[in-house]
């Protein structure tokens, strides 16, 4: 027979106010086996610690249950307090009475015999629990970082700044993502590239970094510390460690009709390429789609002028498998597409454009030489008109995003200044549904707009936006002057919503992370674990997460990366001593749980029993790697034989819990 | 090939015109267009309110005649369309509706939605291909220049209508190319008539049809073609000099079958 | 809070709060000047529980029910809808109709399609 203590929190009044602890306390010392039972203001403060330690040693309790809040918030908290005085710490059981009782009844009464009956439960389980030790694993000092942008790039240099290899997938031809398409940033005013350029040569020459560009992240195996990583590196027709980014090849490539991409189409580009002068890897990647020598094999113009013999038309995707110990996600995002939003004419006019196609019109290297031109017409353009939130805070999710995409109040006010500093004989309109502007200097920022640049703010939205002769004729609301306003504008430019990366969904997958309706990846914990993934090893970087500006994704990044550094720095990992384990006897081999374990932890091997007439059985049992397991419990439930167990929530377990709340 | 039709009210009075021109060409298109036996006026009004039950009535009827007669169900009125399109969109999407529509009439097969509603334009495009019809043009309108005009009916909502973009609709202009004459786009074709109003507020009713028109000619247009009885008696009533057809009497010109007015 | 505010949102199926005040219903309304309210209005008097002032108005005869502000609305909110129940809402009440079947004998002329007289008795009508 166990000798259990329960311990009953206050947790101040988040608990006490709505459940009568004292009574609960008294309530559950009747219950069989529990020898003490006491209540306090906050069991997790030292003192509260203090009280369960000293009761271990005085009673020589056996078990002990913690009626408190979730499990997720204390739960190793007081597994180490046990631990000190003496008790296993798998002999601790919680019981939630706080998320799961007083935060959501009102009645006392009721919530009080309910936390009764969950401490009940909690009892029953503490009866079978028995001790377990954990074992431990290595940890492959080397980290993968997926994605290339801003965020991937300070991830991977604070990273390699502490000593550890850094890997960065990138699935571009270039490193650099959205910021090298971007003319200024905000608050501040300063050159995008002119900030970003020194990174990416710092990536480029650090020797701790490894940048496998043109490629995509293709399987993942294992687990936190031990992953195993296969890269597809895809084709580029041109020999990396040869090219030496001359160019020629791009200049004298006779397909020239490509859409620029990182022009967002706004001009083309040759069929073989280097995405703008400050990319890296600075090498050329041939477009398949485009190229005559690779679709009909008659060309080869590229091969013929490369001095340096780059040129590779045989080269075939490559895949590379790694070992690593963390996974930093840094997918980014994308505008989403305005083909849905056609009261705005974007597929009407070439001069209704979203603001990062006004980033390349308003930027040196961009199609126009930073001369900001309408496309139509190559004119320059006097009145503009800025739409704010296209496709942001919609509803129902059909035709737009539920959620602010944050970053489009404070561009377009920069977008609007820098076209009124540059051209002050334009008229520039925003209609906004709210200004939203949280960040160091960035109202002050929005309020020079309006007060020095005598930028035309308006609350309001445009409602339709029709081409006809050679104008944008807007119609749009002006609420507080109380009027429907019609403008005829040269220009309009579409604030699009932003969503996460097209290929973060596959990639969640495969790497088991979880992800929000919207397909950001879901942090462990919204405030106090903002980094990590619920999946023990991945990490996330920027916008992958959710909207975030350039500083916000900075910070982000060095975050993740002290998390990647912390855990790296460790030789060993304790694992989850929680892990599935068959009974070889009742195992019919039938494979189910083998495919539904959602980490590769199941095998089968055939092992000899002893049969009747000391005859040997060859039979083709489960056998599950520890080190793998999650202990997520899918092979119990599959199993049809019940020969899966889940230490620390067996079968047994968890039928006691159940005959304690129904009893 | 056979079709279900419903002409509606208009069309077998006032709006005779689009409704005769209509069969006549889609039978030398080789469709035959089955007028539905004892259909009743669709309503002429969406009810968008939702305890309004017994106004969406007639369509369901419609609706699950069509149904069982296995074949698709074809409207040319825009209102008709309207009407029948969305209250087949309710039946398939509100639970209540259904049950209570059903319970009310008691048909010897619960009516699930299960009938396809398309627009004679739909035919056009989707059954019959703006190709096909094309080759089978024999007096092109060469030389003409023909505005679309939409209206609200056919495309709002566009959830329930899914006939054509909403915003940047072309089904009208790939007709008017099929037919060999030249689109005219002009910024209010999709914006409305006022028709609604024309009882209420003529005035109003004016205004809207006078900005229509207005826009229209000045993108050079010399006739507009509409789908719409309403429409097309608001625009006329409201209107200068702009001539206002219906489609089918265009789509029957170019087929040879209705004589090329003077 | 008016009770009408419950019967408007029963009659329309459409919850008003939902509405973000963006304007563009109103941005978008081709009846905007024959209007004294406004769309977004509408939907903010509902909210708020002003809807005897909406019933009084006289724009809740001269929406067109075009449906461009519920094809636009980012929010689903579907003024056009909120509009023909706040005019239900009267002329539902005893008397409360706002066309009767006399008075279109005034209104025809020869080339008036029927679906004009059918859809305005429908609209501005009990029963009809």
């Amino acid at each position: 027979m166990q000798r259990i203590g329960v311990f009953v929190c206050w947790c101040g009044s988040n608990i006490a106010a709505t459940v009568d602890v004292v009574q609960v306390a008294q309530a559950l010392a009747k219950e069989p086996g529990v020898v003490f039972a006491t209540d306090y203001q906050y069991m997790c403060s030292q003192a509260g610690q203090d009280l369960i330690g000293a009761a271990i040693k005085e009673h020589g309790l056996t078990g002990v249950v913690i009626c408190s809040c979730s499990p997720r918030m204390h739960e190793t908290t007081f597994r180490k307090t046990c631990q000190k005085a003496g008790l296993n710490p798998y002999m601790v059981e919680i019981a939630n009475i706080r998320e799961h009782c007083s935060w959501i009844h009102k009645d006392k009464p009721t919530a009080t015999e309910k936390a009764v009956i969950l401490g009940r439960a909690a009892i029953a389980k503490v009866h079978l629990n028995a001790p377990l030790t954990a074992g431990t694993s290595p940890v492959t000092k080397r980290a993968l970082v997926i994605g290339g942008g801003i965020a991937g790039i300070q991830t991977a240099l604070d990273i390699a700044d502490a000593g550890f290899p850094v890997d960065i997938v990138e699935k571009k031809p270039t490193i650099g993502g959205k910021m090298t398409q971007i003319d200024k940033t905000f608050p501040t005013l300063d050159c995008a590239a002119c900030i970003l350029t020194p990174k990416m040569v710092d990536v480029s020459q650090n020797e701790k970094i490894d940048i496998i560009s043109y490629a995509q992240v293709e399987k993942v195996q294992g687990f936190v510390g031990n992953f195993s990583v296969t890269i597809r590196k895809k084709a580029r027709y041109v020999d990396e460690s040869k090219c030496t980014g001359c160019g020629l090849c791009t200049e004298k490539c006779p397909q020239k009709k490509v859409p620029n991409e990182f022009n967002l189409g706004l001009d083309t580009r040759r069929a073989i390429y280097i995405p703008f002068a400050q990319a890296v890897p600075k090498v050329a990647t041939i477009d398949p789609d485009y190229c005559s020598m690779l679709k009909s094999g008659k060309c080869g113009v590229c091969a013929k002028v490369c001095a340096a013999g780059a040129i590779d038309y045989k080269q075939q995707d490559e895949l590379i498998t790694r070992e690593y110990g963390a996974i930093v996600v840094a997918t980014g995002f994308e505008p989403i597409g305005m083909d849905k939003f056609d009261e705005f004419a974007y597929a009407q006019s070439p001069d209704v454009v979203t603001s990062l196609e006004l980033e390349r019109l308003m930027n040196a290297a961009g199609p126009t030489g930073g001369t900001l031109l309408r496309p139509s017409d190559g004119t320059h353009p006097h009145t503009l008109v800025f739409v704010q939130c296209v496709g942001s805070r919609c509803d129902g999710g059909e035709k737009g995003k539920p959620y602010c995409s944050k970053i489009c109040c404070m561009y377009t006010a920069k977008h609007a200044m820098l076209i009124r500093d540059k051209y002050p004989d334009t008229e520039v309109y925003v209609f906004y549904i709210d200004v939203r502007t949280p960040g160091k200097n960035f109202d002050e920022f929005y309020r020079r707009a309006v007060e020095e640049y005598g930028v035309h703010y308006i609350k309001g939205m445009v409602g339709k936006v029709t081409p006809q002769d050679g104008k944008l004729k807007v119609q749009a609301s002006d609420l507080l002057g109380g009027r429907q306003l019609h403008i005829d504008a040269d220009m309009v430019v579409l604030a699009a919503a932003i969503e996460p990366d097209k290929s973060a969904r596959p990639l969640a997958t495969m790497l088991t992370a979880s992800m929000d309706t919207n397909d950001f990846f879901t942090e462990a914990h919204p405030k106090l674990r903002p980094v990590e993934s619920p999946t023990a090893g991945i990490f996330l970087s920027g916008a992958c997460q959710g909207p975030k500006d350039i500083p916000e994704t900075v910070a982000q990044a060095g975050a993740a990366a002290s998390k990647v550094i912390g855990l790296l720095s460790k030789d060993a990992l304790t694992c989850n001593p929680c892990t599935a384990q068959p009974d070889e006897l009742k195992c019919n081999g039938c494979s189910s749980c083998e495919n539904v374990c959602p980490y590769g932890a199941i095998s089968y091997i055939d092992k000899p029993f002893r049969g009747p007439n000391r005859t040997t059985l060859i039979r083709r049992v489960a056998q599950v790697n520890p080190a793998v397991c999650q202990g997520c419990g899918a092979c119990t439930v599959a199993c049809p034989s019940g020969a899966m167990d889940l230490q620390g929530f067996s079968n047994k377990q968890i039928m006691a819990e159940v005959d304690a709340i129904c009893r | 090939m056979t079709y279900s039709y419903f002409p509606g009210c208009t069309l077998k009075t006032r709006g005779k015109d689009l409704d005769t021109w209509g069969r006549a060409s889609m039978e030398a298109l080789g469709i035959h267009l089955e007028e539905l036996p004892q259909w009743q006026c669709c309503g002429a009004v969406y009810p968008l309110a939702k305890d309004e039950i017994g106004s969406r009535l007639s369509a369901v009827r419609a609706l699950a005649a069509a149904r069982d007669l296995g074949t698709p169900l074809v409207t040319l009125c825009s209102a008709c369309h309207h009407v029948i399109k969305r209250t087949n969109y309710d039946i398939r999407h509100d639970a209540l509706f259904r049950d209570r529509a059903n319970n009310y009439m008691a048909p010897d097969t619960a009516y699930q939605g299960e009938a396809q509603v398309l627009h004679y334009l739909e035919v056009l495009r989707d059954h019959v291909g703006f190709d096909t019809l094309a080759k089978k043009v024999v007096k092109p309108l060469t030389g003409r220049k023909i505005g679309a005009y939409y209206g609200c009916l056919l495309l709002r909502p566009s959830k329930a209508m899914a006939f054509d973009d909403p915003e940047n609709p072309t089904i009208l202009e790939d007709f008017i190319q099929a037919i060999g004459a030249q689109p005219v786009f002009y910024a209010q074709r999709n914006e409305c008539c006022g028709g609604y109003v024309t009882l209420e507020d003529p005035s109003l009713s004016q205004a809207r049809a006078g900005a229509v028109l207005h826009n229209a000619a000045a993108q050079g247009a010399d006739t507009l073609i509409t789908a719409c009885p309403l429409c097309l008696y608001n625009l006329q009533k409201n209107g200068g000099k702009l001539p206002v057809v219906y489609f089918t009497e265009l789509l029957a010109e170019a087929l040879g079958l209705k004589e090329v007015p003077v | 809070m008016s009770q009408w505010t419950d019967t408007i949102r029963q009659i329309s199926g459409v919850d008003p709060r939902k509405c973000m005040k963006c304007g563009k219903c109103t941005a978008t309304c081709p009846a905007y000047d024959h209007m004294e309210y406004h769309p977004h209005q509408f939907v903010d008097m509902v909210t708020t529980g002003r809807v005897e002032e909406l019933m009084a108005s006289k724009g809740i005869y001269t929406c067109l029910t075009c449906f461009a502000c519920v094809e636009r609305c980012p929010r689903s909110v579907e003024p056009a809808a909120i509009i023909e129940a706040v005019r239900l809402a009267v002329i539902r009440q005893q008397g409360g109709n706002h066309m009767t079947p006399d008075q279109i004998p005034g209104l025809l002329d020869e080339e008036l399609p029927q679906q004009a007289i059918t859809s305005a008795l429908r609209k501005y009508s009990k029963g009809g």
